[in-house]
């Protein structure tokens, strides 16, 4: 039947009507996948994230003890190790460790989404702006860029977020106003190459305005550049995230916040070590996945992003 | 029948700023183009057709080009004094077919919704709130599609509902320039501005292209500027000729008679260059075009003209009258 060993479509079950068996280039998304899953590591990253992403959407109905979550206290049994009743063990005040990380999920997935749609919404129009128009535009963006780039993220962000009374949004607001210069400077680059292109003259010829140039003709032509640099980026955010939460310039002590879990849970740590080692792990996992699939991504779509 | 002219270029002078200093590309061009009038600019490649063709089309690069000098008045009205807002309106008008089809495509959008994009701001009056009004209406959509449909069924395009779903990387390079043909016959434009339409093109894809162009001038009495260094297409398409060197006309003329009886060194020397295909070696110019950055004194061709004179050297040559709508710039016939 089919000596080369491929699947084959359009093949008929009948066998009445002899139809050609050709091999059909895959189209799409299940091509585009299976190139992407040849990639092994950004397969598991992929997957590990979906299913993060899952439980963080279900975890109010998935939790097993929701109370802990808010700040629920039990003196009767702190600081217990990992058994069949509490998988990850208790906190200081007793509180189940797995409810926890599994509603921290939620607020760190939201914070990296938070930060990167706040730091896309500054940083990609003052990009294309400055890309686009050159000259005296060009340099007070790039010199404003450059200010924001020669401050470490963290220490600015913590800055930031101490200013503005710590607190969890406050943080995300403080990172968000932090990351957007690196999508200035990657939609900035990109920018430049693709307003030579013959396409953005021919719609310039057709009386296309700025703004149609802009977002509709050069912007598209970068998505897979910011796909993969919004990818690479979540990961570091959570980083930053959970850093700064740890530093207590965050979320406040109740929250159920994998930077706070582990500040707390490292005062017990020799003897204790589940407090702090399965929110750590938690993050670990996730700037990891992130990182894995944004790798994958970049090769898939063959773009360099710093 | 010679009503207002369409296009009438006046001792146009075009420089471009660079860090090397002040490169005068174009100097002293001066063309009309009357109504129903296709005209060709022949001439080598970095003689300045497609500045003077961009120029008119406002998609010049400024800076680094500058405007040194003349006067552009395109459908009556003054180009360098009309508002930002009039000189959109007016590009409408104008028709554009570019030289790469295979990039002037933006590659990340269907054909369809590159041509409902363009008719949509179009019929939006060009304003940015009534586009995006209208482009989230679905009759409106479906309308300008069907429009979009109807522009390429004109152009042969056979099931153009289908080409609309695809993308431009799906396309051949003869079908693109067809789309792009009829994203510029869509503003129902009075003038065509074409450059070099055919060169990316293979011959006979390059042969069926221009009688395409050449049909849809004809229907739409409108008036073309063509840029080629194909002498045949001009000989084919364009009513008269302008010659260009070196950012300066040196000669103009009907076609016909203008390429059988090349006034111009350098005409006489482009002439002799068009491949035949009985073979033979052929009889080019010798030398190439000039640096702009230090043009040559006097008549920017001497350095590489055969019957140069000592005049030559020393002061550019006038656009001289020899019989009816026939000019030539060399000091020979003086």
């Amino acid at each position: 039947m089919n000596s080369m060993g491929f699947s084959t479509r359009g093949s008929n079950s009948g066998g009445r009507k002899m139809e050609p068996k050709i091999q059909l280039r895959k189209e799409g998304w299940v091509r585009g996948f299976l190139k992407l899953s040849r990639n092994r590591l950004s397969l598991w990253g992929g997957c590990f994230l979906i299913t993060a992403t899952l439980l963080a959407l279900l975890a109010p109905w998935l939790v097993p003890y929701p109370e802990d979550v808010f700040g629920a206290v039990h003196f009767e049994k702190p600081l217990q190790p990992p058994s069949l009743l509490h998988w990850m063990g208790t906190d200081e005040a007793g509180r189940d460790i797995l409810s926890r990380v599994l509603y921290g999920a939620r607020i760190s997935l939201s914070l990296a989404v938070v930060v990167l749609v706040l730091a896309m919404g500054i940083g990609i129009p003052l990009g294309l702006c400055a890309g686009y128009y050159g000259g005296k535009i060009e340099q007070v963006i790039m010199r404003i860029t450059d200010v924001f780039n020669s401050i470490p993220a963290m220490v600015l962000a913590l800055a930031i977020a101490v200013a503005l009374t710590p607190n969890l949004l406050n943080s995300m607001i403080a990172i968000g106003f932090v990351w957007w210069r690196s999508f200035c400077r990657l939609v900035y680059g990109e920018t430049l190459s693709i307003k030579q292109e013959n396409f953005v003259l021919n719609a310039k010829a057709l009386g296309a305005s700025d703004f149609h140039i802009l977002f509709r003709e050069i912007l598209p032509n970068m998505s897979s550049s910011i796909l993969v640099k919004v990818t690479l980026d979540a990961g570091f955010a959570i980083l930053v995230g959970t850093s700064i939460s740890f530093l207590g310039a965050g979320a406040s002590p109740p929250t159920a916040e994998w930077g706070i879990m582990v500040a707390y849970g490292r005062h017990y740590l020799p003897h204790a070590w589940w407090p702090s080692l399965f929110p750590g792990l938690a993050i670990f996992a996730t700037v990891l996945s992130f990182n894995l699939l944004g790798d994958g991504l970049r090769d898939f779509f063959g773009v360099e992003v710093e | 029948m010679r009503t207002e002219a369409i296009v009438v270029i006046r001792d146009l002078g075009i420089d471009f700023e660079t860090i090397d200093g002040v490169l005068r590309v174009v100097q002293g061009v001066s063309l009309t183009i009357g109504p129903g009038e296709v005209i060709g600019i022949v001439g080598e490649t970095g003689c300045g057709k497609s500045v003077t063709a961009k120029m008119l089309l406002g998609i010049l690069p400024m800076p680094p080009a500058r405007v040194r000098s003349g006067e552009v008045i395109l459908f009556g009205r003054n180009l360098f004094s009309m508002g930002y807002r009039e000189r959109e309106i007016l590009k409408q008008q104008i028709g554009y077919i570019p030289q790469d089809p295979t990039s002037s495509l933006n590659p990340v959008f269907p054909i369809g919704t590159l041509m409902t994009d363009m008719l949509i701001w179009r019929r939006s009056g060009q304003r940015m709130r009534e586009y995006l009004w209208m482009r989230r209406d679905r009759k409106r959509v479906e309308e300008a599609e069907a429009d979009a449909a109807e522009l390429l069924r004109k152009l042969y395009i056979p099931d153009p509902r289908t080409l609309l779903r695809k993308y431009p990387m799906e396309l051949s390079g003869g079908m693109k320039q067809r789309v792009l043909l009829a994203m510029a016959l869509s503003g129902d434009p009075r003038l065509i501005v074409a450059d070099e339409p055919t060169t990316a093109l293979d011959a006979t894809t390059q042969k069926r292209t221009l009688a395409l162009i050449q049909e849809k001038i004809h229907e739409g009495h409108l008036a073309g500027l063509y840029i080629t260094h194909n002498l045949g297409v001009a000989r084919l398409l364009c009513h008269r000729t302008y010659v260009m060197y070196g950012g300066t006309v040196v000669e103009s003329g009907p076609t016909g008679i203008l390429l059988e009886n090349p006034l111009h060194p350098y005409t006489r020397g482009l002439v002799q260059s068009i491949p035949k295909l009985t073979g033979g070696v052929l009889r080019g110019i010798e030398g190439q075009v000039p640096d702009y950055l230090n043009p040559p004194a006097g008549c920017r061709f001497h350095p590489r003209c055969e019957s140069r004179a000592a005049k030559c050297e020393e002061e550019a040559p006038p656009m001289l009258c020899q019989g009816k709508d026939r000019w030539v710039a060399c000091w020979q016939y003086d």
